[in-house]
C-alpha cells in the first residue's frame, strides 16, 4: 500500500494501481474516454490528464502508477487547462449535432463536454467525414463520430479474441474499421456498443427507436444460459426497448453475450400469444381465462379418470423460473403424476439416481479464469455459454492448458492445449483412455463397474498428456458441457469424468442447458426425486420416456416440443398422438396450434417475477419490468390458479416471493456435491454402426425467445439448414459441396444442401435443428442415411 | 579539427569495406573486449567519462542509458539501432551507413555485449535503399570474417545482427513506434512507462541508440573517454555530425567538435548562397524552434549553448535560410509535414496538427484572420506536453518559435493578404 493525496484527500492505495483507479475508488471523478477498467491501458484520448506535483507535464491518470507520497490535483488550473484542451481537440472534428445522434443523452463525450467544452467552436475548417462500415446486423456505425479511443479495438483483441476491428490510416485520416471489409462475428460483439463512448457504434436493432431519457431502467437476469448474466432492461411505455449489461464482477463482469443482449426482440414478436385459446372440434377460439382454465382442468381430469394420472406427461422449459417449476411439479404430483422433467435434450438417464442434488459448476464462475488446466467434454463453450468462454479464455491466455474432447472441432479464440475430435459414439472411449492413463500411473485397479469398459482402451500419448496436464495442475477442472448432456452415453461420460477428477485431484463441473436447470433439480422438476430429495417409487417417466410411451396427455411450459426435445420427430409424433395437450406458452407457433388443445398465454421473464438458480448455485430473483402483454399472465399465477381449480392443498400463494421463500426453506442450504458412486452400466450403450448425426443446437436456436429475435437470426451464427459433412465421408458417398442430399433419420426425411465441413470426425454428419418446414429428424448420435439427389 | 570520429576514414578509398576499416584499427576494440572478457561496468564507465550524449536528438547520456539495462537478468535482451533518420534536415546517419558501416556494426556488438544482448536490429529508413545495401554487405563481410555470429572468434560470445527496412513513416523514428514496427505492427508510439529498458522489443529489455551514437563507440573505447570528451567541451563531449542544408554554398555533413561556433560551421559550408544575408536558422531539425540569424551567429554548436539561445541541438540538422525566405511559407511546409506524419493515436496531435497546418496555410494564402496568430500560439501550446510521444511537441515548437521571432511577417500576411518578403523584393 502507498499513501497518496488527491485533491487534498489522503488515500491509502494498493501498490501498482493507477491514479485513475485510486480516484475512482475514492469517488473523485476524472473525465476519460479510452480508459476502461476491464481493458488494457491505451492512454490515447488524453482526457484524464491530471496535475501531479513534481511532474513538469500533466500526466494521464489512467497510465500513471501511484507512488508513495504522490500529490495529485485533478482540478488545479494546470489539470483543467489540459483537460479543456483535449476536449476542444476532440470536438473540432466531431459532429456537433447531438439532437440527431442515437447516442445523444447517453453519450460520454456529450456529458464531459458539458463540463469541459466551450459554447462555441473556434474551428472553422471543414470537418472530417468518415465512411461508415457494415459490421453486420447488430452494430450500426456512424464513423464520423468516432473519437479514436480504440476501446472497441482493444475489446476485440483482449476480450472477444477476434481482431476484427483496427485503426487504419494515420493522423487525421486514421479510422476504425475492419481491415478487409467484413462483418464482425463474435458472440460478444454487442459489447462494443456499450464501450463506444460516442455514437460511432450503436445498436442496430434499437437505433432511432427511443431516446435514452425516455427509458426506464430495471434490473433483471438473462434467461438463455446457465450463468444468469445480470442485465438492465430498458423500457418505454411498457415495452422492452433494449437490454444492456449490469456490472457483476462475479458473473458477467461488465459484459453481455449478444444472445442475452438482442434476444429481447423476440419478446415483442408478432407470434406472441396474447389471449387464452381453446380448440373446439378442431377450431381454435380465443377465449377468457376462466373458460380456458376450466377447459384445461376438465381435459386433464378426463384423462386422469379414463387413463390414470400417470398417463400425463409434463415437460418444462429448463429456463422456466424456480417458482414455476416448483408449483407445476407440486400440482402434478398432487394429481398423482410423476412424469415431470426439464431435461428435454438429454437421452441417457441411466445414472440419474446417483446424480448430484443438482449438477453444478463445481466451482465459482470466477474460478474458471483461475484454472491452470481444464478438460471440457462435449462443449462448444464460446457459443453455449459465451461468458464462461470468456473466463476460460482468460485462463488460456495466462497459459492454462485448456483441453477438449468434442464431437466437432469448434473454433476457440484461445490456445487449445490438446483436443480430441471424435464421433459422439467414441467420446466415452476417449475419456476412458484418459482415465486409464491416470489409473496406470497411479498403479491402482479400475473401480468396479468401470473395469469392463476400461479393459479394451489403450491410452495414447495424447491421452497421457491430457491426464498429466490435469494431475500436474494446482487448480484443474473437468467440465461436462451441453453436448455431453445430449450424448447417448451421458452417464458413462459422467462416471468417467468423475473418475478422472478423483484420480487427477481436480474439480468436476457441469455447464447445463437453459437458465434454470439447477432450479429444476432443486424444486423437483425431475421425475425420480421430489423437491425434498425423496426418491419417487411410483411410475416416473423421464423426458424421453414420456415421448416414447404414448402418453394420453401432455402439459407443456415454455417449449416447442419439436424444437426443444432430444428427438424432434419423436416429440412431434408424441404430441400428435396425445389426446389432450395443454401448453403454457409465450407464442402461438404453428406446431403448437396443431398439437395443443388449450393454449394459455404466459409471460416471458420481463413480464413476471421469478428466480433463476445459476450453475454455481447462486439464487437470483428478478421482478417484472413491463405489464404482461395482452391477456398473458405470469406462469406462476397460472399454476397457482390451476392448483386451486384442482383443489390441491396449500396452494394459496399471494406472491412469487412466497413461493421462492418456501423453496428456499428446503433448498436454500443444499450443498451440491458432484461426486457420484460408480454405478453405471458396463458398456457404452451407443454402439450402432453407420453414419450418425451430430445435432449441435446453435446458439440462436436454443429456446423460443431467441428463435424469434430477428437480428440474431441474421448473424453468421444463425444456421441455414444444411448437412455438414467431412471431406472423406462426402467422397465416399459421392457428395460435393453445394449438392442437395436426402437425409433420413428414424421416420423423418428431408432434402438439404451439403456443406463440406472439415471440423467433423469421420462417420458423423452435423445437421443442426434448424427450420426445415414440416419435417423433423431424430436425436443426437443416432444413425442417418444420406443419398445424393 | 574535423572528421575525427564517424568520418575518420572518409578520405580513404572505399571506406565502407572491411579491409579499409580494419586497416585503421577497426574491430580491434571488439577483439580486445572478447579476449579480455572486459567487464561491462568498465565499458559503461568509459562511456560516462566520454560525455557521449545521444545523437538522435534528445541528447540523453549514453553511458547512463546503458546502465539502466538489467543486463544480468535472465531472458533475451536486444540492442536496437535507430537509423530511421526521418527528421527534415537530417541526413548524417545515411552517410555513416554508406561510408562507415563497420563502425556501427562494431558499436552495436559492443553495446550488445555490454547490455547482455545476443541480437541486435538496425532499423533503417524505408527510403535508404543504397545505405541499406551497404550495411547489409558490411554485415555479410563481418559475418564471413567471423566477427559476427555464433561463438565469435572462439570467445564463446555470440551476437547476431538484423537489418529492418522501414516503410517510410516518420513516426517510426520514435523509439517505441520503431519497436512496434520491427514487431510487425503499425508504427505507433507506446505509452511510457514502461520504458524500453524494462519492456522493449518483443517485451524484452531493450536499448535503443542512434546510428551516430553507436558508430562513435569503438573509437571512444579505443582512445579513451577522456580523448573523446576533450574533443568537445564539458557536458558536451566529442565531435558531432552536422547536416547543413538550405541557402549555403556547400550543403553537406560536417563532423566538427562540439562547441564550435556556428559562424565557423557556416564558413565550412561555404558561406551564404549568393552572399545573401542570413535570416534564420533551424539548428536541430524541423522540429526545433528556428532562431534569427543574428542570434545564431553568437551561438556555439553544442547542447547547452543552443538551449540557452532558445532552441535545441536536436540531431544537428542545421537548416539555413537567407533573406529571400518567407518564414510563413517555411512554417506552412513544416506544419504540413507534421500534420501528414501524425500517427493519429492520441487526441491533441491527431486533431491539433491538422488545425495548425490549416491555419498557417490560410495565413500563407492571404486568407488569414486577425485572431489567427494568437490562435496558432494557443493551439500549439495546447498540444505541447500533452501527447504520448514527442511528435506533438515537434509540431508545436516550430510554430511558436517562428511566431516568436518573426511575428511581424505573420502580421503582414494577415493585414496585407500577401507576403512581406516578396513584396519587399518587388
Amino acid at each position: 500500500m502507498v499513501n497518496i493525496q488527491i485533491n487534498g484527500k489522503m488515500l491509502e492505495v494498493e501498490n501498482g494501481a493507477m491514479v485513475i483507479e485510486a480516484a475512482d475508488e475514492a469517488g473523485i471523478k476524472i473525465p476519460r474516454f479510452c480508459y476502461h477498467k476491464n481493458l488494457s491501458i491505451a492512454a490515447n484520448c488524453r482526457m484524464c490528464l491530471v496535475d501531479v506535483e513534481k511532474a513538469a507535464k500533466p500526466l494521464p491518470a489512467c497510465a500513471t502508477p501511484v507512488t508513495e507520497g504522490m500529490i495529485i490535483h485533478t482540478q488545479s488550473p494546470k489539470a483543467i487547462a489540459a483537460q479543456k484542451s483535449v476536449m476542444e481537440f476532440l470536438l473540432i472534428n466531431h459532429p456537433l449535432d447531438c439532437p440527431i445522434c442515437d447516442q445523444g443523452g447517453e453519450c460520454e463525450l456529450q456529458d464531459v463536454a458539458m463540463g469541459y467544452g466551450d459554447d462555441v467552436s473556434r474551428y472553422s475548417e471543414k470537418k472530417r467525414v468518415v465512411a461508415n462500415k457494415n459490421l453486420g446486423p447488430l452494430i450500426n456505425t456512424d464513423m464520423t463520430r468516432c473519437i479514436h479511443c480504440t476501446r472497441c479495438v482493444r475489446f476485440g483483441e483482449e476480450i472477444a479474441g477476434i481482431k476484427e476491428l483496427g485503426m487504419t490510416g494515420r493522423g487525421e485520416h486514421a479510422e476504425i474499421g475492419t481491415y478487409v471489409a467484413k462483418t464482425v462475428s463474435s458472440e460478444l460483439s454487442g459489447n462494443v456498443i456499450d464501450l463506444c463512448p460516442v455514437g460511432a457504434l450503436t445498436s442496430k436493432p434499437f437505433r432511432y427507436s427511443a431516446r435514452a431519457w425516455e427509458l426506464r431502467q430495471f434490473d433483471s437476469i438473462a434467461p438463455h444460459d446457465c450463468l444468469g448474466s445480470n442485465i438492465h432492461v430498458h423500457t418505454r411505455q411498457d415495452k422492452v426497448m433494449r437490454v444492456v449489461p449490469k456490472d457483476n464482477e462475479a458473473i458477467n463482469e461488465t459484459w453481455l453475450s449478444d444472445r442475452d443482449r438482442f434476444s429481447y426482440e423476440g419478446l415483442n414478436s408478432e407470434e406472441r400469444l396474447q389471449s387464452p385459446m381453446v380448440k373446439y372440434n378442431g377450431e381454435w377460439q380465443e377465449t377468457d381465462w376462466d373458460t380456458a382454465l376450466i377447459a384445461a382442468v376438465d381435459g386433464l381430469k378426463n384423462i386422469v379418470a379414463s387413463a390414470g394420472a400417470d398417463n400425463i406427461g409434463m415437460l418444462m422449459s429448463p429456463s422456466a423460473t424456480l417458482e414455476e417449476m416448483f408449483l407445476s411439479q407440486k400440482l402434478m404430483r398432487a394429481l398423482g403424476c410423476h412424469n415431470i422433467d426439464h431435461r428435454l435434450r438429454q437421452q441417457d438417464f441411466r445414472d440419474q439416481d446417483n446424480a448430484p442434488v443438482f449438477p453444478w459448476l463445481g466451482q465459482s464462475i470466477e474460478n474458471l479464469e483461475q484454472v491452470d488446466a481444464a478438460l471440457l467434454i462435449g462443449s462448444n463453450l464460446r457459443k453455449d455459454q459465451p461468458i464462461a468462454g470468456h473466463r476460460i479464455r482468460k485462463a488460456a491466455i495466462a497459459d492454462a492448458k485448456i483441453m477438449f474432447i468434442n464431437p466437432v472441432d469448434y473454433e476457440f479464440l484461445f490456445p487449445v492445449a490438446e483436443k480430441i475430435i471424435t464421433d459422439p459414439r467414441q467420446m466415452g472411449k476417449e475419456l476412458g483412455a484418459v482415465a486409464k492413463a491416470l489409473i496406470e500411473v497411479a498403479g491402482v485397479t479400475a473401480p468396479e463397474g468401470l473395469k469392463a469398459l476400461l479393459e479394451n482402451v489403450v491410452p495414447t500419448e495424447q491421452h497421457k498428456l491430457i491426464a498429466s496436464n490435469l494431475s500436474n495442475a494446482n487448480n484443474a477442472t473437468i467440465i461436462l458441457g451441453l453436448s455431453a448432456h445430449t450424448n447417448p452415453d451421458f452417464s458413462t461420460l459422467r462416471a468417467l469424468a468423475s473418475l478422472v477428477a478423483e484420480m487427477a485431484n481436480c474439480t468436476i463441473g457441469y455447464l447445463t442447458d437453459g437458465a434454470n436447470s439447477s432450479g429444476g433439480w432443486l424444486t423437483g422438476a425431475i421425475p425420480h426425486r421430489t423437491h425434498q430429495q425423496e426418491k419417487v417409487s411410483s411410475k416416473n417417466l423421464n423426458a424421453l420416456e414420456m415421448l416414447r410411451s404414448g402418453l394420453k396427455a401432455f402439459v407443456l411450459q415454455g417449449i416447442e416440443p419439436e424444437k426443444d426435445c432430444a428427438d424432434h420427430a419423436l416429440a412431434l409424433n408424441a404430441m400428435e398422438q396425445a389426446e389432450f395437450v395443454v401448453a403454457l406458452s409465450m407464442y402461438k407457433s404453428e406446431s403448437l396450434l396443431s398439437e395443443a388443445n388449450v393454449l394459455l398465454p404466459v409471460s416471458p421473464f420481463t413480464e413476471t417475477s421469478g428466480t433463476f438458480v445459476n450453475v454455481e448455485g447462486c439464487w437470483q430473483s428478478f421482478n417484472a419490468v413491463v405489464e404482461p402483454l395482452g391477456d398473458s399472465r405470469p406462469a406462476w399465477k397460472v399454476w397457482r390458479v390451476l392448483g386451486n381449480l384442482f383443489n390441491v392443498d396449500d396452494f394459496d400463494y399471494l406472491s412469487s416471493d412466497e413461493v421462492r421463500d418456501e423453496v428456499h426453506s428446503f433448498a436454500g442450504s443444499v450443498t451440491a456435491d458432484n461426486k457420484i458412486a460408480w454405478k453405471i452400466p458396463n458398456a457404452l450403450q451407443n454402439n450402432v454402426d453407420g453414419v450418425v448425426r451430430i445435432v449441435d443446437t446453435s446458439i440462436y436456436s436454443i429456446d423460443p425467445i431467441v428463435r424469434r429475435a430477428p437480428s440474431l437470426q441474421q448473424t453468421a451464427d444463425a444456421r441455414i439448414p444444411a448437412i455438414h459433412i467431412g471431406e472423406e465421408l462426402a467422397t465416399r458417398i459421392g457428395l460435393m459441396d453445394a449438392d442437395q442430399a436426402l437425409v433420413r433419420q428414424g421416420n423423418g426425411q428431408v432434402t438439404l444442401p451439403v456443406i463440406i465441413d472439415d471440423r467433423l470426425p469421420k462417420d458423423s454428419v452435423l445437421i443442426p435443428p434448424c427450420e426445415m418446414g414440416e419435417t423433423y429428424l431424430g436425436y443426437e448420435s443416432s444413425v442417418v442415411e444420406l443419398e445424393k439427389i | 579539427m574535423a572528421n575525427e570520429v564517424c568520418f575518420k576514414n572518409l578520405h580513404l578509398d572505399k571506406p565502407w569495406t572491411l579491409e579499409t576499416y580494419q586497416s585503421t584499427g577497426g574491430y580491434e576494440v571488439w577483439k580486445k573486449i572478447l579476449k579480455e572478457k572486459k567487464p561491462a561496468d568498465e565499458i559503461i564507465n568509459e562511456l560516462k567519462a566520454s560525455g557521449l550524449r545521444g545523437r538522435g536528438g534528445a541528447g540523453f547520456p549514453t553511458g547512463l542509458k546503458w546502465s539502466f539495462m538489467p543486463r544480468n537478468a535472465p531472458g533475451d535482451k536486444y540492442i536496437v539501432c535507430n537509423s530511421d533518420e526521418g527528421e527534415p534536415g537530417t541526413f548524417k546517419d545515411r552517410d555513416i551507413l554508406r561510408y562507415n558501416p563497420h563502425a556501427l556494426i562494431e558499436g552495436m556488438m559492443i553495446a550488445g555485449y555490454t547490455i547482455g544482448a545476443k541480437a541486435g536490429f538496425n532499423y533503417i529508413r524505408g527510403e535508404f535503399w543504397e545505405p541499406y545495401e551497404r550495411f547489409e554487405a558490411a554485415i555479410h563481410e563481418a559475418r564471413a570474417a567471423g566477427l559476427l555470429g555464433d561463438n565469435i572468434l572462439g570467445s564463446g560470445v555470440s551476437f547476431d545482427l538484423h537489418t529492418h527496412l522501414g516503410g517510410g513513416a516518420y513516426i517510426c523514428g520514435e523509439e517505441t513506434a520503431l519497436l512496434e514496427s520491427i514487431e510487425g505492427k503499425k508504427g505507433q508510439p507506446r505509452f511510457k512507462p514502461p520504458f524500453p529498458a524494462s519492456y522493449g522489443l518483443f517485451g524484452k529489455p531493450t536499448t535503443i541508440n542512434n546510428t551516430e551514437t553507436l558508430a562513435s563507440i569503438p573509437l571512444i573505447l579505443q582512445n579513451g573517454g577522456k580523448w573523446f570528451l576533450e574533443i568537445g567541451i564539458p557536458n558536451n563531449g566529442g565531435a558531432k555530425l552536422f547536416s547543413v542544408s538550405g541557402h549555403v554554398n556547400k550543403p553537406g555533413n560536417y563532423e566538427i567538435p562540439m562547441g564550435t561556433p556556428f559562424a565557423e560551421l557556416l564558413e565550412m559550408a561555404g558561406g551564404m548562397r549568393n552572399g545573401n544575408k542570413l535570416k534564420a536558422v533551424i539548428p536541430g531539425g524541423s522540429s526545433t524552434p528556428m532562431l534569427p540569424g543574428d542570434v545564431m551567429m553568437d551561438v556555439n554548436m553544442d547542447y547547452d549553448s543552443i538551449a540557452k539561445a532558445g532552441s535545441m541541438l536536436g540531431a544537428g540538422s542545421v537548416i539555413v535560410m537567407d533573406e529571400t525566405t518567407c518564414i510563413v511559407k517555411a512554417l506552412a511546409r513544416i506544419s504540413y509535414f507534421y500534420y501528414e506524419e501524425s500517427c493519429g493515436q492520441c487526441t491533441p496531435c491527431r486533431e491539433g496538427t491538422g488545425w495548425l497546418s490549416r491555419v498557417v496555410n490560410r495565413i500563407e494564402n492571404g486568407q488569414g484572420r486577425p485572431e489567427d496568430i494568437d490562435l496558432l500560439l494557443n493551439v500549439s501550446k495546447k498540444i505541447e506536453g500533452r501527447t504520448i510521444c514527442g511528435l506533438g511537441d515537434a509540431a508545436a515548437m516550430p510554430v511558436s518559435g517562428a511566431i516568436k521571432h518573426f511575428r511581424d511577417e505573420f502580421q503582414y500576411h494577415v493585414d496585407h493578404k500577401k507576403c512581406m518578403v516578396s513584396a519587399a523584393q518587388s
